[in-house]
Formats: structure tokens, sequence, C-alpha cells
């Protein structure tokens, strides 16, 4: 469904140029859902944004349904992304626009018809079990609220393929679970192609059938996350290790026991 | 001296219908074609939908080389253009002209301002939907920037009160213009004090209207 074929994006700074994607090779089949997984700066984002040319790739092709989006014209362009639908780590809504009016904003993109725009925005936010929110602006709704407006939104147009730029980053550890049973569902339901781009392990776990693991601009590893009740599986690469680890690690030379007694006044908040 | 404020009330209700004619005209003017001016002034500068810079250098230069003039020195040196527009050079028909060259790009000033402080956020979200820049311009930005804008055209109507008083250089009378004549130049304390309070009084109504309906088309709270 996604292939990623020889992938660079570099950008100009002030010593010369930055690679924020370095030669990425990458196939995502249709109805899976891809894990992007790195620390900021790996350029797991700019790839993402590469999928859709937000970010246009310095070089190489990138094959969305087997069309080469990288050798469209600009409007053919813009008529390829009503199939790829997207949502962001701050959701990205317009404030001046209830939940149904923001919906309905990828359909108008798309040109559908005002009545039909109503219907389809209306059926999207069901799905997300918001249809009660309907009238509600984005400033009433909590951040999971908001997230699946957004996923509605972006499901709208029908698209086969949603790209998701870390979609749980700003909510909180419940919300997050939520948001990607919604995520998961509609990739059971609807078939469509999803590649998740995320900085927390427990996300990809929760989710992906497939993790990518990125430093530096490359893929340095790949692995089916069904890999990792094999036993005696290991990530190959030592950031791979740590992702998957999962566990904040310190120095610290020892950590004290709480002292008996009442905690002297004025270290509370030491 | 209720008497004498009785007797010019004609004149004053003239001087303020004066000073709504400049307004109702060179704001809604202003309004409409400083805000395609501020939209380009935005998407061909830094940061915006299709940076330009030698376009933009330009474009910016001249706003700002406008913008420098004041107000009493634009309404002298625009003399012939004014001519050449209304037909003539005095009368409130001719402070029109000078009023809305002033606040065109000042008011492109504000739009593109409003935008610029709207993040990339939402723009990159309609980008993603197959927005063409004409559809992310009208159904992103300016929804956004909505109430920004009412705020701005607020205080540019406030702003503008205050210049249409130097309209009696050129005849064009207004409100402001009545309180120089009668209170500065004739010693009529009276009379200028019934114009300041007139003045404040359409300020306040200004401002009141326009911080209310800013507040109402604002969702952000």
């Amino acid at each position: 469904m996604i292939e990623i074929q020889n992938v660079s994006t570099s950008f100009p700074s002030k010593d010369g140029r930055f690679t924020a994607v370095d030669d990425v090779t990458l196939t995502v089949e249709r109805g899976r859902i891809q894990g992007i997984i790195g620390f900021s700066g790996a350029g797991k984002s700019t790839l993402l944004r590469n999928i859709n040319l937000l970010e246009r790739p310095t070089s190489g092709r990138v094959l969305v349904d087997g069309v080469d989006l990288t050798a469209l014209s600009e409007p053919e362009l813009r008529s390829s992304r009503h199939g790829i639908g997207m949502i962001f780590q701050h959701f990205n809504l317009l404030n001046n626009l209830t939940a149904q009016e923001n919906v309905e904003l990828s359909l108008k993109f798309a040109g559908v018809g005002k009545a039909e725009r109503r219907r389809r925005a209306a059926d999207a936010l069901a799905i997300v079990d918001l249809a009660d929110k309907a009238a509600s602006y984005p400033a009433k709704l909590s951040g999971g609220q908001k997230q699946r407006v957004a996923i509605a939104r972006a499901l709208a147009t029908e698209p086969k393929v949603l790209l998701c730029d870390e979609p749980t980053s700003a909510v909180d550890p419940r919300t997050t679970a939520s948001v990607l049973q919604y995520l998961a569902d509609v990739n059971a339901e609807f078939g469509i192609t999803i590649v998740v781009v995320t900085h927390e392990m427990n996300v990809i776990k929760a989710i992906a059938d497939n993790v990518a693991v990125m430093e530096d601009g490359r893929i340095v590893e790949q692995f089916d996350l069904a890999e990792l009740e094999r036993p005696g599986f290991h990530p190959a690469t030592s950031i791979g290790r740590y992702l998957v680890s999962d566990a904040i690690e310190l120095n610290r030379p020892h950590r004290a026991a709480a002292p008996a007694g009442p905690a002297p006044k004025g270290l509370i908040h030491a | 001296m209720l008497e004498r404020i009785l007797s010019v009330l004609p004149e004053i209700g003239a001087a303020m219908g004066q000073t709504l004619a400049m307004l109702l005209v060179a704001i809604p003017l202003a309004v409409l074609i400083g805000t395609p001016l501020g939209v380009w002034l935005y998407t061909i500068g830094p940061g915006g939908l299709r940076h330009r810079p030698r376009l933009h250098r330009v474009l910016d230069g001249l706003v700002n080389l406008v913008r420098s003039f004041p107000f009493l020195i634009l309404l002298i040196a625009i003399i012939p253009v004014t001519r050449f527009i209304v037909g003539t050079t005095i009368g409130t028909a001719a402070v029109i002209v000078p009023l809305s060259i002033n606040a065109i790009p000042y008011f492109a000033r504000f739009v593109e301002q409003n935008l610029s402080q709207l993040g990339s956020g939402v723009v990159e979200a309609a980008r993603s939907m197959g927005a063409s820049r004409s559809q992310i311009v009208r159904d992103v930005l300016l929804v956004e920037a909505r109430p920004g804008l009412v705020s701005s055209i607020t205080i540019m109507t406030v702003s503008f009160i205050s210049y249409s008083a130097m309209a009696g250089l050129v005849g064009g009378g207004g409100i402001g213009d009545f309180a120089i004549r009668y209170g500065y130049y004739r010693y009529e304390t009276p009379l200028m004090i019934t114009a300041i309070i007139l003045m404040i009084l359409l300020v306040t109504l200004v401002q009141f209207g326009g911080s209310r309906l800013a507040r109402r088309l604002d969702k952000r709270l």
C-alpha cells in the first residue's frame, strides 16, 4: 500500500545541509499497522510527512496505492491527499469551528456537496462515538475527544491510508488507550492502512503489527511485534533494545528510603 | 451656554454625519482592499504559504512607505490623486481618499499580523486534507483569524475617528473639525467640550460593539 523507496530529505542549515531522513526504504502492506519509533530528532515525523508529501523528499520515490506521488503535479497531489488521512499530536482542529464543521472541512476540500458533507461528517463523528458533541467547539472538548474529532475528520473522506503523528503524546495514559482503540477499530473495520509515529514503545506494543526503529534519519532495524513474544528474541541494535525495555534508567548512587515519622516541613517541596 | 449649544445643534449634527460618512467609507474600503493585501503579504512572507522574498520586500517597503507619512502631510501630498479620484480637493469626499489610502496598509498590517500568529498546525492539517492555497486562506486562516480581525477593525476605527479630525484642513468637516473650529480657534470652550464628549461617546460605542462581537466570535474559551 505504501512504498517508500530510497527517500532522503535534507534541509538547509547553518553549516551546509541537515539530513533528517537518510536513504530510507520501507514497505507497508495493505491493512497493516506500521509503527515508526525513535527519539526526538530521529527523523520519524519528517519520514511520515514524506508519505503525503507535506515534506517533499529531496530524493527517492513514494508510492501510495501504486501511485508515485513524487511524480504528480500539484493539483493531482492534492486530490491524492483526499485518500490519505492524517492526525497530529496537537490535533490541529480549527478553534472557531464546531466538531461537525471541523469534520466537514476535509469533505469540503475534497469537493463534496453541502448536504452530503453534513451527512458524512455526522457518520464519521458517530464512528468515534462523538455524535452528541457535533455542535461543540474544540475548547469544550477533552484532549481525547479532540483527537477523536481529528480521526473523524481524517476518516470522513474514506481514505485508504491514515498517517498518525504522535497521536497520543498530548493525552494522558488512559485516553491513550481509548484513542488507540479507535485507531485499531477503524483498521479492523475499514481495512485502513495505518502508520503511527511515536516515541512511546507502549503505543507500538499496543497497536503496531510491525515497527521500524529510526535513528539519525535511518531505519536501523525493523521487526514484527509478534517477534517480541518469541523467547530469546532481542532487538539487534542498542536503541531497539532500549526502546523495547521501556524503562527509564538513571545513574543514582542510592535511593533513600522514606524517613520514619513526618517529613520535615522545609523539605516537602525538595 | 446651553442656548449657544442648541443654536449650533444642526451644525453638530451635520458634523457627526460627516464623521460617520468618512468612517463608513474609509473603514469598509480598508477592510475590502487591506484584507487581500494583508493576505498577500503573509502568503509571500517568511513562513507563508508561498515565500517570495524579493516580492515581499517590495510590498513590505511600499506598505511601510505609506504608513510612514504623518496623516496631515499625506492629506496634502496626495491632493492630485484626490482630485483625480473624486474630482475635488475639498469637502468630505476629498478627505475620504487620504483616509482610505492611510487605512488600507494600516489594516493590511493587522491582517498579516493576525494570520502569522495562528501557528502552522492548522495550515499543515489543511494541506494534509488536500486543500489548495486559496482554500487554506479562505476556509482556514481567515476563519481562525476572525475574532482577531474584528478587534483590529475596532482599533482602526477608533484611530480613524481621531485622524478624521484633521479633515478640517481641506474643508472636510466632521465632529473633530467642529471641536477645532469652535473650541480651539474661537475659544468657545463649551462647544469644544460638547464635541469632545460626542467623540468620546462614539469611540466608546465602537469599542464596546467591537469587543463584544470579537468575544462572541472567539471560540477558544
